[in-house]
């Protein structure tokens, strides 16, 4: 079984340099990895720093120590060290972040929005659209909203077009920061068998669930952060 | 990163910056920049008024030639030239009109006001050497589709436009000859939202499309973060912060750039 993302050592702090430069400690000595095919739930407390050990899998926090290797094409990639272009390629080949929020240019359709990464890697745009019908009828979106922008949705649809956007690539690995958080139990039971057929194809997956149901659902082990939390 | 003798691959430079200093007598325009560019790349620049930005985009650009420094760019034929050494005036201006392009915060710096929209998007053709008037004007019309002008205002002067169309004319007209490299000051500065996102959604098309790499300053956050895979962050013509966008907007560690995204106001 191979890792995808090997942890080492990680430290977080944060340093406010407009409030008297006050530092935050978030967590030190993390350790962790993820394998290919499993579903990992990330757990602790609120503000333990979940949302944060995952924005620095994705490069989008900066890691103060230790080291952060990814899987991507075959070789082990140290996020941590990696320059801007890695990361970004890192990111579109590999590496997929379903985010609690949508960031979005507006007037830009659903569809587009959700058949980007695809066009991103090169696929046939026709295909890619298709495949964003496919999986935004899955999820329950109405297709008369698909040539509209996201930004005038509901919580809970920006959350699915957010996932739709997150599972259309079959990316190697997948980041989920509480994607059933706000949704109904029909579309909740639609991302966990999303979550279920990409672990099949060999997806491996690190996930925030605040709901206990759904990740007993689909996780097979669970990491607590809050063993590590800075004194 | 990069070497200059190499072939370019997609990891090479297309633009490469060293060192570069911009002083006007005593004081400092911008200092000590080092930056690479790549194709298909874009590069925000942000920081407040003064800051440096719009100077670094002219020197970069060749309007401005630097106290300090180098600017190499990989020309389609001669391989990396650095701008102010190895090229004279006029393959600089050449290389403006064919290879690069500029779009200015205001379109009127940036647009023959005297003439037609169509006039104004076919003089760039005609500098590069296209004589046909019927495909330049279909060329002329076919660009007003792209940027969302109706192609029956192809004959009327850009006076009669709307700040917004005005701005996306500019575009057209520096896009047309397929340049591989834009530099953009503040190209959403001064429109109205609803225009502002329009003209974001087709700029954004645009660089997806045809590949071009991108030099954008602006002082709004989220035009950078939505338009630029990098960012550099400037301050009193020096790069205090630099790197891949959403990890400078979201766990900025300089001082300055703390400041400056702690102080967006929440729609």
């Amino acid at each position: 079984m191979s890792k995808m993302i090997n942890v080492e050592n990680v430290a977080k702090h944060f340093t406010l340099h407009n409030q008297a430069s006050m530092t935050i400690p978030v967590f030190e000595g993390i350790s962790f990895f993820l394998n290919q095919g499993e579903c990992v739930a990330l757990t602790g407390e609120s503000g333990s720093g979940k949302s944060t050990f995952m924005r620095m899998l994705y490069a989008n926090y900066i890691c103060n120590k230790g080291s952060i290797h990814i899987r991507h094409n075959d070789q082990l990639v140290d996020i941590v060290k990696a320059d801007p272009h890695q990361i970004l390629d890192v990111r579109k080949r590999t590496l997929g972040y379903v985010s609690q929020f949508l960031r979005v240019i507006p007037r830009v359709p659903t569809i587009e929005i959700v058949a980007e990464p695809l066009i991103a890697l090169g696929q046939d745009k026709e295909l890619a659209i298709a495949k964003a019908q496919d999986i935004l009828a899955r999820l329950r979106i109405p297709e008369r909203l698909w040539s509209l922008s996201p930004l005038t949705f509901s919580g809970g649809e920006q959350q699915r077009v957010n996932i739709a956007r997150g599972f259309i690539a079959d990316y190697p690995i997948l980041l989920l920061d509480e994607p059933t958080a706000s949704l109904d139990a029909l579309n909740r039971q639609t991302v966990l068998d999303l979550i279920e057929q990409a672990k099949d194809r060999g997806c491996a997956i690190l996930g925030i669930f605040h709901d206990q149901e759904a990740r007993d659902a689909v996780c097979s082990r669970t990491f607590d952060v809050t063993q590590f939390q800075s004194a | 990163m990069t070497s200059s003798n190499q072939t370019r691959s997609p990891e090479q430079a297309l633009l490469s910056v060293k060192d570069l200093a911009m002083m006007y007598g005593n004081r400092i325009g911008c200092q000590n920049i080092s930056f690479d560019l790549r194709p298909g790349e874009v590069l925000g620049i942000v920081g407040e008024s003064g800051s440096g930005k719009s100077t670094l985009l002219n020197c970069i650009s060749a309007q401005l030639k630097p106290t300090f420094g180098s600017v190499s760019y990989h020309t389609r034929h001669d391989g990396e030239q650095n701008l102010f050494e190895d090229m004279s005036e006029p393959e600089r201006r050449f290389l403006m009109r064919t290879d690069w392009a500029f779009v200015h915060q205001n379109p009127r710096d940036g647009l023959r006001m005297g003439v037609s929209a169509g006039a104004n998007i076919g003089e760039r053709l005609m500098a590069v050497g296209w004589r046909h008037y019927g495909n330049i004007r279909d060329t002329a019309t076919d660009w007003l589709g792209k940027v969302e002008i109706s192609t029956e205002r192809l004959d009327d002067l850009p006076s009669t436009f709307s700040g917004g169309m005005q701005q996306r004319l500019q575009i057209a007209r520096n896009l047309v000859t397929a340049p591989r490299l834009v530099f953009m000051d503040e190209p959403t500065g001064g429109l109205d939202v609803s225009v502002q996102a329009k003209l974001l959604d087709l700029l954004r098309g645009l660089v997806q499309n045809l590949g071009l790499s991108v030099v954008i300053v602006t002082h709004d956050l989220a035009v950078a973060r939505l338009l630029s895979h990098r960012l550099m962050v400037m301050k009193s013509g020096h790069v205090v912060e630099s790197g891949l966008t959403d990890q400078v907007l979201d766990d900025p560690q300089d001082p300055y750039t703390q400041l400056l995204v702690s102080s967006i106001l929440q729609s």
